[in-house]
């Protein structure tokens, strides 16, 4: 297998990882929503009211920073990295 | 100033205009201390920051072609991030979204949920490879990895559908703000506004849009956190509202308890002004069932990752690696305010509705209610209203009524901040239309102007020619936008969630697959983007002629029948056709690694 099959490999693998924490977030967890809202979240509020307010914002916002992250380690670990820029 | 320099002094910049703008807010405060009206405090703030607009969009001024399409593609991920945050942010966002969180609650924050997560998917499917690709526009994209015009002028086609749809909301929205503030007719208000946002990106483009954007965000970031701290802090609520407003939402819940949803009967409801809702469902508690919510948020989610207008402007980083990391900053920003509107509209309803607290007028007698200054001022611009339905002689919860918008206006003069809040509001929400307005009328324009007229119609013309075209569609376009606008036609949330529709109905599959999936071929993005737009505006057609509909797929959800027509179609078309040939093949190969050139030169 090419260098270049192998970084897509890897990088499918944390698109899916991605996607999988996003569904968690976006999706998942709604699907329980009435269940869920009987649970007292982080501070004090009802926990999903608490999801749709400010925790799946917030876990999407870290998610694509992560993402970012592990993605640029397997451009470098591949040699696919750009040069010269910030 | 600009160029070179100017990129490496950005925050130097940007920090001397915040404290410009916040020491124009303690001048205005001042002078509203000494007696300076309401109605010139709102004209000196809507005045002022457009006008800083307006040299923002002269000083980035430019004659070449990659300055105009993409800003050179120099911009850093931090202020690009901001800028997107702009471009996001509709007038819708500022002004109606706490208001709609107010009213329907839990069912109406799964719009937060999908305007936030879909960045999820620009940053992980999108952005970083089609900033690889190096195109000016997302129809480049379509139509150099499909290649042909028809893939090419169906991706325009699907970009104008949804683009305008969404535009003539943001102009209508400068045109409420404009005449509101200026004290001026709707009807001429929305030229105003229309000229404020050409000021911006006519000699500029993208240049000089994303640097106006920049310093719209900053100006509506702060016209929205500031009042919301503010009067959080005023009602003794806690001093950092998201973190400590626990108690006021089960206070809320406690008190719906309490009154009770009384339904009105039709005859009652005759009474109360068109476009005034009443407080008729729960604030925290899930009001809504699992597909509802999940509908909607996913249709919002593909949207954001379809809009071009949203695409565009990963266009402008200086490298790949930077449009993710700009992603993720975009979302931050955005993030600031979508998790403040919920706080606001904890704080506005409970400051209405709670007996104990001064402001509370729930419970009390109409005719003392009718004798609030503030309630005359809102009853009189139509933006709430209270009635004695059962002749008790005190005020119901099923007794009052509100606009949408007046969460987001009304609740800081009913607090009792001074009125050089209501006039940075008004500031806030210009800048929010204004912005999107600009980036949505750009997308437009650009692909007319580069994919239809300079790659199908005369590849030979030269740049000046080119940027000369480009503008006088800006203007064509604004002008055509403004004129509907002025019919006010629809309500500004209606269309903006369509747009999101559309773009997904016919964009989102043909843009993903052309980047994960190789066998994807012309013929059968072209069938994605026909059938998916083409049955998506069917299906929204039937259904608001009185269709029932199916899988409860709304009007505000008919993109995900669109875009499932479309996904289909494209497989099964593609699958029957023959592969791309090798060169494209070898095309996608290159776009999904960051390093080596991008697929379209520097100037095309």
């Amino acid at each position: 297998m090419s260098k270049q099959e192998q970084h897509w490999e890897k990088s499918r693998g944390l698109l899916f990882m991605t996607l999988a924490i996003w569904f968690v977030f976006s999706i998942g967890i709604f699907l329980f929503g009435a269940e869920m809202n009987e649970v007292t979240g982080p501070f004090g509020y009802p926990l999903t009211y608490w999801f749709t307010c400010q925790g799946s914002l917030g876990a999407f916002v870290i998610l694509i920073f992560w993402f970012a992250n592990r993605q640029e380690k397997i451009d470098e670990e591949f040699g696919f990295s750009e040069r010269g820029d910030d | 100033m600009i160029k070179g320099n100017f990129i490496d002094n950005l925050p130097k910049v940007y920090g001397i205009y915040t404290g410009g703008f916040l020491a124009f807010i303690i001048i205005m405060s001042i002078a509203e201390q000494m007696g300076m009206t309401a109605k010139t405090i709102g004209i000196c703030f809507v005045a002022f920051t457009v006008a800083i607009y307006a040299i923002i969009g002269y000083l980035s001024r430019t004659a070449q072609a990659d300055a105009y399409y993409v800003a050179g593609r120099q911009v850093p991920t931090v202020f690009n991030g901001m800028a997107t945050a702009a471009d996001w942010m509709s007038g819708a966002s500022f002004v109606a979204m706490a208001g709609g969180i107010y009213f329907k609650g839990y069912g109406y924050m799964a719009l937060l949920v999908g305007w936030t997560g879909g960045y999820v998917l620009v940053a992980s499917l999108l952005a970083p490879y089609l900033r690889k690709f190096g195109c000016y526009t997302v129809p480049d994209f379509i139509g150099t990895r499909y290649g042909g015009n028809l893939s090419r002028f169906m991706a325009v086609v699907v970009l104008t559908v949804a683009s305008f749809t969404y535009v003539t909301a943001q102009i209508n929205a400068t045109g409420t703000i404009a005449s509101v503030a200026l004290d001026i007719p709707f009807q001429y208000a929305v030229y105003v506004g229309l000229v404020s946002i050409l000021l911006c990106s006519m000699l500029g483009g993208m240049r000089g849009v994303t640097w106006t954007q920049v310093a719209q965000y900053i100006v509506l970031i702060i016209a929205y956190l500031l009042p919301v701290f503010w009067i959080s802090n005023k009602m003794g609520a806690g001093f950092f509202p998201h973190f400590m407003l626990a108690d006021e939402v089960s206070r809320i819940a406690e008190l719906e308890a309490q009154f009770g949803f009384v339904k009105n009967s039709a005859e009652n409801l005759k009474e109360v002004p068109k476009g005034l809702a009443g407080i008729t469902k729960a604030h925290s508690a899930v009001n809504a069932t699992p597909w509802a919510f999940i509908s909607l948020a996913l249709a919002m989610m593909m949207g954001t990752a379809s809009l071009p207008h949203v695409m565009m402007r990963y266009f402008t980083t200086p490298s790949v690696k930077a449009a993710r990391k700009s992603v993720g900053w975009s979302l931050f920003f955005i993030f600031l305010l979508y998790s403040s509107a919920p706080m606001l509209a904890t704080l506005s309803k409970l400051s209405l509705i709670d007996p104990t607290l001064p402001t509370g007028i729930i419970g009390k007698s109409i005719s003392e209610v009718q004798a609030i200054d503030w309630y005359q001022n809102w009853n009189q611009a139509n933006l709430m209203f209270v009635s004695d339905f059962n002749g008790n002689g005190t005020l119901e919860l099923n007794e009052f009524f509100m606009g949408g918008k007046a969460v987001v206006l009304a609740t800081p003069e009913i607090a009792g901040l001074p009125y050089v809040i209501s006039g940075l509001v008004a500031a806030g929400g210009m800048a929010a239309a204004m912005s999107t307005a600009d980036g949505l009328i750009l997308a437009i324009a650009n692909a007319i102007s580069h994919d239809v007229y300079y790659k199908i119609i005369d590849p030979k013309a030269e740049t000046a020619k080119r940027l000369v075209v480009a503008r006088v569609l800006l203007v064509v376009i604004g002008f055509a936008g403004a004129t509907i606008a002025a019919l006010e036609i629809q309500g500004i949330l209606g269309s903006v969630i369509w747009a999101f529709d559309f773009a997904m109905s016919g964009l989102f599959f043909p843009l993903v697959l052309g980047v994960w999936w190789k066998r994807a071929n012309k013929e059968g993005a072209v069938a994605g983007m026909f059938l998916g737009l083409v049955s998506g505006a069917a299906y929204l057609v039937w259904v608001r002629t009185g269709g029932s509909g199916f899988l409860g797929i709304t009007q505000l959800t008919f993109g995900i029948f669109g875009s499932a027509v479309s996904l289909v179609a494209m497989v099964v078309v593609s699958l029957m056709t023959s592969a791309p040939n090798a060169a494209t093949q070898k095309m996608v190969d290159e776009v999904r690694i960051p390093s080596g050139k991008s697929i379209l030169g520097k100037q095309h």
